[in-house]
């Protein structure tokens, strides 16, 4: 088994923050309903990212439990996403998100 | 040698993340994604947590990044969908977004810096982690299962060829089909 690398915390929790803000930038910025959910997937990557770090610190494998954790809700959300993307294009016959706008939002 | 891989690996991950969220052609920004995904299993693997690394690979670039292609595919989009995203993505669009954002990640870098704390060094085993994950947090184990079997269910629901709406009538015309 190789060694784990001596760095900063801070470097990796800096590298999950912009990683998440990234995302954060995609849901806000894009309307095609396919970059919001490649976005949550960046963000949900991230906070992994961040368990993985805070684990790795304290040298516990609380973190990496966590991190199947973010991975299994990952999983179902995109399931669900991808779901009501398809169901959106052929009622709204477009990925624009500003379309499904009937409960006045 | 390592520091000089992860902070490489690093730098990789922002890039085509950044690169993923700003393409216009869907497929394109899911190639970024990958390589995203795929340097984040490196930086895992870097931190002692293999077994992460490879669940990021196998499930992560493997499984949702399928997912994904897939429904690229059935949606069909074609080169129209460039045009299309050229017209939504105006620079009044994303410029209110970036500004907040990039305060919040000021405000987040500000507060990292506070603190000094290195990584421990040593490396989690597989085996370390099944014992955390069926030990202690069995109940964990159980809640994911059913949210699991919750995303069966609506993935199965959803994935329908289509849904007639109750109230109005709603029924898709037959050239979508």
């Amino acid at each position: 088994m190789m060694e784990a690398v001596v760095v900063p915390m801070e470097h990796g929790l800096l590298l999950a923050g912009f990683l998440f803000v990234i995302g954060l930038l995609g849901v806000m910025a894009r309307r095609n309903v396919i970059f919001i959910l490649m976005s949550l997937e960046i963000m949900l990557n991230a906070c992994g990212l961040a368990f993985i770090v805070a684990g790795s610190a304290h040298g516990e494998a609380d973190g990496q439990v966590m991190f199947m954790i973010i991975l299994t809700i990952a999983a179902a959300e995109v399931v669900v996403g991808l779901g009501l993307v398809l169901q959106a294009r052929r009622r709204f016959r477009t990925l624009d998100i500003d379309q499904a706008s009937q409960l006045g939002g | 040698m390592n520091l000089i891989l992860f902070y490489l690996a690093a730098a990789i991950s922002l890039g085509s993340t950044i690169m993923a969220v700003t393409r216009y052609n869907p497929s394109h920004g899911l190639i970024y994604l990958i390589i995203s995904l795929l340097a984040s299993a490196i930086i895992f693997y870097l931190l002692g947590a293999p077994f992460a690394a490879v669940l990021e690979i196998v499930i992560y670039a493997g499984a949702i990044m399928v997912l994904f292609v897939f429904v690229i595919m059935m949606l069909n989009l074609g080169a129209r969908g460039d045009e299309t995203e050229h017209r939504w993505l105006n620079p009044a669009m994303w410029i209110g977004p970036s500004v907040l954002c990039v305060l919040l990640l000021g405000e987040v870098v500000y507060i990292l810096l506070q603190t000094q704390q290195t990584l421990t060094g040593a490396a989690i085993s597989p085996k370390a982690v099944g014992l955390e994950l069926f030990g202690p947090y069995v109940l964990a184990v159980e809640i994911s299962s059913m949210l699991l079997l919750a995303g069966l269910v609506g993935g199965y629901h959803l994935g329908r060829r289509f849904l007639v709406d109750a109230r109005s009538g709603w029924v898709p015309d037959e050239a979508d089909q």
